[in-house]
């Protein structure tokens, strides 16, 4: 069986690079990607009737938008160069799911980028590179 | 949009250039309504033994359950907690609605004016007492709840978007099919006239109404002013669309309340050698004639009353804000819902009364122990305010001089909420009786909030009374049809214990 290597990708610049270095690693080693992409959220937010009512709608249409982005942007551009590649498409906090992810599928290494999309968040909640380096089941690498 | 904008602008400029046109107005449907319906709310209000009935038909409600389910709301008390906690959902639900989810926009819509203004008018009137009473009748409420919630889960209607629609006319229509009852259909639109009768009143133009008057009393705001906001703020959060105000609301509300709970538990703390003594005189003027107005009886009915009113059990609204949760098991969302009571009578009424208790705002005569009324038959205070938030705030304002200001504060957010809740309640009946589409919610939403802004300028004595009565219509027509359906609650609360204890429904963490 060959290795596996979770990439946390959101779409931006830093989790490309994170993504272009795993690329790299698995086509050394002959191993597999796993991009896992996670929307945030927290069973513990506050909505309004409203938004209840609508949320498994919501849900549904945010799922299959995602899907089609990474499906259309990156997986089947790795297909293509030959890296096999799984995605995953995961709720709830970042970090705590890619360490959980990764222990699912039995990886090996977790790649992220340093950034994620809103640097802002990151400096005042701490980042999520931070917070996974603590959590991970695996080694981690924090792609500059 | 654009349209329907210009359209609200000009329907509320129309009601703006003399606030005397809109007040004559407002007073001449008070007339009006006087006239009209003033049998409906004696019919409603009337007195058996000298008892509202409603509020007998309410707290009789809550012993049925409470004992046909077996206490449940003791029983399952720590159960209830471990699934708002997320013990027991599946982490692939995530992104789904959450227990916690429903629990918390449930609450925004019953904790209000009732936890803040109406628990001072029960204790001025039934004493210390009440509170003993309101105490009890809250723990009772908690099994209505649980009956009512369980049954918004079971049948809701899920349509192929993935949205839901739930609440009692779902329940009532298809559960009264199901075990082959008649009226179903017939009372499910009863239910739902009381229920857009009683969004428009007591879920929108009291709310707006006190809030606008306490705005006026501690910043000096004309109440129109407040009206007038709130109205257009409405106005954008459910018309517009905007989801952003609802959110912070939404978000500010409960740090609002949880703050309202610690400002209390400080000035109790802060006066820790008075908690025994008032914990005496809760007592006291349960069990004996502390001298009030109607003796022991009048502090139970104070004490009920309250309770009913605050935590809306039995009335069938939450049932619609619950029944949007993602669960395969309807009762666990009953479990969940047997916490709102707590949470608004148990703990938050119970501190405001404790607050105005300890810092003896109710003035005793030192001779005979007894209170000392005022003419108005009610209990003299210590700062001679009279009526719900002045009482609060005077109590909150003797310890702490920002109090007042950041209770007018609260008051606001508190009775935004609760009208943006009940808006979604009112919508939900509207379009269960005119079917769903975006015109028919588009009149409803409109009507809303040009009452916010009438309910804010005009005292509406009699609007009030209709509206408030039609909100407790709700809960004879709800819970008849629960007292028929409790059966089926039953088996599907036997039938999860029984899961639960065999060990085939497990924690996932």
């Amino acid at each position: 069986m060959s290795d596996k290597f979770v990439v946390g990708y959101d779409g931006s610049v830093s989790a490309r690079r994170a993504l272009e270095f795993a690329v790299e690693r698995a086509k050394a080693q002959g191993g597999c990607i796993v991009l896992a992409h996670v929307l945030e959220w927290s069973p513990y937010s506050f909505l309004t009737p409203k938004e209840l009512e609508e949320r498994h709608k919501r849900r549904r249409e945010e799922m299959t938008r995602a899907e089609e982005q990474i499906n259309s942007s990156v997986a089947e551009e790795l297909k293509s160069a030959g890296v096999p590649v799984e995605v995953v498409i995961r709720y709830g906090s970042i970090a705590d799911l890619l360490g959980k992810i990764a222990a699912e599928v039995g990886a090996v290494q977790i790649f992220v980028g340093r950034e994620g999309q809103s640097a802002l968040e990151a400096r005042i909640f701490g980042s999520v590179a931070g917070a996974l380096v603590q959590t991970s089941p695996v080694p981690c690498t924090i792609v500059p | 949009m654009q349209r329907i904008y210009s359209t609200f602008a000009a329907a509320m400029l129309a009601l703006l250039p003399g606030m005397a046109q809109a007040q004559a107005f407002g007073d001449q449907i008070d007339s009006i309504f006087a006239a009209s319906t003033g049998w409906f709310v004696n019919l409603i209000f009337a007195d058996v033994f000298g008892v509202p009935w409603i509020v007998s038909w309410l707290v009789i409600a809550a012993v049925v359950f409470t004992v046909y389910f077996g206490f449940i709301q003791f029983r399952a008390f720590r159960h209830s907690i471990e699934l708002v906690r997320g013990d027991y959902s599946d982490p692939n639900d995530a992104g789904e609605v959450s227990h916690f989810q429903a629990l918390a926009t449930a609450l925004s819509g019953t904790v209000g004016l009732g936890n803040i203004a109406g628990v001072a008018v029960a204790v001025s009137i039934g004493g210390a007492g009440a509170t003993f009473w309101m105490i009890l009748a809250g723990l009772l409420g908690m099994a209505t709840k649980f009956t009512e919630c369980t049954l918004g889960v079971k049948y809701r209607n899920e349509y192929a978007d993935g949205t839901v629609s739930g609440g009692p006319m779902y329940y009532i229509k298809k559960g009264f099919a199901e075990r082959g009852l008649p009226l179903g259909g017939f009372m499910a639109v009863m239910f739902s006239i009381f229920c857009v009768l009683g969004a428009l009143g007591g879920g929108n133009m009291f709310q707006a109404n006190q809030a606008a008057s306490q705005v006026q009393a501690v910043v000096g705001v004309p109440a129109w002013v407040t009206g007038l906001a709130l109205s257009v703020i409405v106005f954008i959060v459910i018309v517009g669309g905007i989801k952003s105000i609802a959110r912070v609301t939404e978000k500010v509300v409960p740090f609002m309340g949880i703050g309202y709970v610690l400002v209390a538990l400080l000035i109790i703390l802060m006066n820790a050698n008075m908690i025994l003594w008032a914990f005496g005189e809760i007592f006291r003027g349960a069990f004996t004639d502390s001298g009030i107005v109607g003796g022991i009886v009048g502090a139970i009915i104070q004490g009920f009353r309250r309770a009913a009113f605050s935590n809306e059990a039995g009335i069938g609204s939450a049932a619609i804000a619950h029944s949007a949760v993602r669960t395969k098991e309807p009762v666990t969302e009953g479990f969940v819902s047997l916490l709102e009571p707590f949470i608004d009578t148990v703990v938050i009424c119970t501190m405001t009364s404790l607050v105005i208790i300890i810092t003896q705002q109710l003035l005793i005569d030192a001779e005979s122990g007894r209170y000392i009324l005022n003419e108005a038959g009610r209990i003299a205070t210590a700062s001679g305010a009279t009526g719900g938030v002045p009482i609060t705030s005077a109590a909150f304002g003797s310890v702490f001089g920002w109090a007042p200001y950041a209770l007018a504060l609260a008051v606001v957010l508190f009775a935004f909420s609760t009208m943006i809740t009940w808006s979604y309640y009112g919508l939900k009946a509207w379009t269960y009786m005119f079917g769903e589409g975006k015109n028919k919610e588009l009149v409803f939403k409109l009507i809303f909030c040009v009452f916010v802004f009438i309910g804010a300028v005009s005292s509406l004595g009699a609007v009030l009374d209709f509206s408030d009565a039609a909100l407790f219509a709700m809960g004879v027509v709800n819970i008849i049809a629960l007292y028929f359906l409790m059966p089926i609650v039953k088996r599907e609360m036997n039938n999860y214990l029984t899961r639960l204890r065999s060990g085939e429904i497990k924690k996932y963490n």
